[in-house]
């Protein structure tokens, strides 16, 4: 299996997959209904086993959200960046929590800094900032912080 | 954010450990559920420390924000310094000079002893045992005597920079390591000999806080945590930079998934580092030591990611730039964060007095994770 194999593998199965050449790695842009049945195939089809997800971010581009996922397999050596655009007024896509333990913890700091509502997220509350701090983002880029601490 | 001291329906006891705890080493704070000595579950509550750094780092140039990254895993500040420096450098196709990159690595194995003694001395006295702390910081203040007087600082070091490093080696470096390698070999026995082998400790130790090889993936658990569990992890072997597949030494991989089997990895993985120091402190290459570059850098529109291995696992820095001389997004992937997830699963079903134990071979450091 090598990228180009990858890529074939998956565009039979999700036609409406977008492909961005020349990266590092191998990167995927999936509509975010999409996203969870891409990384159920991605995690469980042989051959590719995607085990292992190490990065969770997010990228506040104003006009969308961005989601962003760096996926590796631990058999293969592969690597696969998925990046899911959202919608800034509602953003909200699946959480794969079920598949990928780790996400937890990711899904939940990418929910408080961005505001992504992640669905089926088993205990999606603050993890970082302090209670009652709910509706503002700070890593959102209209994020006004009234004390200024940061502004450099 | 503080739960009173409580019972569940069930009539379980939660209880609050930190955030100011000795145990936790730094502003942690775990709300445990209780069923008589019994875990049920752990949950961690963080950013009693979080700065936002990566907030910062949108209005900090591509030279200033290696600074705030030493902040981060102020145990292994001079390998956070190598991610960030890396990243800059992939992104502008910087070739570094062999001389920085022999001397980066050479700095890298140093903070990887110097943070692994910190962690066995104050691992040893979580468990009650006082005398190992004083013994693993005898031998880390020579590392720290050396990073004194080659970069300036000894904790925050800010040495490696996009292009090479800030400056060249202090003239007594070689000697002074050589020196080092010399203490620290007359003194490893006496690690094994105190804690290694001591019955009390060992049965503290064996079967506690169980990880499984699925779950440490699962998890996205790396560095010494996964590789206790058996996952080959170690990115200088898997993706080896600045000429680390050069280099002979073993990754340290233990089987038993368990807190003997993550303490073991940490002894071992410092006895590979003093083999990686062995090996190029003579072969230092002569030249410059830092790369020409532009005094502003513009990193050109794209994305960049460069991970390297910390002393607690795999640390990613993933730069978001839209061609300016800041960066348009970061992302710090640390390992701690992940490592701590694993931990509710590590400590359900165990006592109590075992979730020390757990927490001080996860290898904790809180600015890391809360960043």
């Amino acid at each position: 299996m090598n990228d180009t194999i990858l890529q074939n593998e998956l565009l039979k199965i999700f036609p409406e997959l977008v492909f961005e050449p020349g990266t590092e790695w191998l990167q995927v842009t999936v509509q975010s209904q999409q996203w969870l049945p891409l990384a159920n195939t991605l995690r469980y089809k042989v051959d590719m086993d995607f085990d292992f997800l190490f990065c969770v971010t997010c990228i506040d581009w104003k006009t969308h959200l961005a989601m962003v996922y760096h996926l590796r397999s631990t058999t293969s050596k592969l690597h696969l960046v998925v990046k899911a655009t959202l919608n800034p007024l509602n953003p909200e896509i699946d959480s794969v929590t079920s598949i990928w333990k780790t996400a937890d913890f990711h899904e939940r700091e990418v929910y408080e800094m961005f505001g992504v509502n992640f669905k089926g997220h088993p205990d999606l509350r603050l993890l970082i900032l302090p209670d009652g701090w709910e509706g503002r983002n700070p890593l959102r880029k209209d994020f006004e912080d009234p004390i200024n601490m940061i502004r450099l | 954010m503080f739960e009173e001291i409580g019972t569940t329906t069930d009539g379980d006891l939660i209880i609050n450990v930190g955030p100011q705890h000795p145990a936790t080493h730094g502003v942690l704070h775990l709300v445990i559920t209780l069923n008589g000595e019994t875990i049920r579950k752990v949950e961690p509550h963080l950013g009693y420390i979080h700065r936002s750094i990566e907030k910062m780092c949108e209005s900090l140039t591509y030279r200033q924000f290696i600074y705030v990254t030493s902040r981060m895993d102020y145990l292994s500040s001079h390998i956070n310094n190598h991610a960030c420096a890396m990243c800059v450098e992939k992104g502008l196709q910087i070739e570094v000079p062999e001389r920085a990159k022999v001397i980066r690595i050479l700095l890298d194995e140093l903070t990887r002893i110097a943070s692994h003694e910190l962690w066995w001395g104050a691992m040893a006295m979580d468990l009650g045992a006082f005398t190992p702390f004083f013994h693993a910081f005898r031998e880390r203040e020579s590392i720290n005597d050396i990073m004194e007087e080659t970069c300036g600082a000894r904790l925050t070091m800010n040495f490696i920079v996009p292009g090479g490093l800030m400056a060249d080696i202090h003239p007594n470096f070689q000697k002074r390591v050589k020196d080092f390698i010399r203490l620290y070999k007359s003194k490893f026995e006496e690690y094994n000999e105190m804690v290694t082998g001591n019955v009390i400790f060992r049965n503290r130790m064996e079967g506690v806080g169980y990880l499984s090889k699925e779950d440490a993936i699962s998890f996205g658990c790396t560095g010494p945590t996964a590789r206790g569990s058996g996952v080959s992890c170690d990115v200088r072997k898997w993706f080896p930079y600045e000429g680390y597949e050069k280099i002979t030494f073993d990754e340290i991989i233990e089987t038993g998934g368990d807190s003997l089997a993550r303490y073991m990895v940490r002894v071992r993985e410092m006895n590979q580092s003093i083999r990686i120091i062995e090996q190029l402190i003579d072969a230092i290459p002569e030249g410059e030591y830092q790369a020409k570059t532009k005094a502003v850098l513009k990193l050109p529109k794209g994305e960049f990611y460069s991970r390297v291995e910390t002393a607690r696992g795999e640390f990613g820095v993933y730069i978001v730039s839209e061609g300016g001389t800041t960066p348009y997004r970061i992302k710090f992937r640390s390992p701690g964060f992940s490592n701590l997830s694993a931990l509710d699963q590590m400590a359900r079903g165990s006592k109590l007095g075992d979730l020390v134990a757990m927490m001080g071979t996860l290898d904790l450091v809180i600015p890391d994770i809360d960043r």
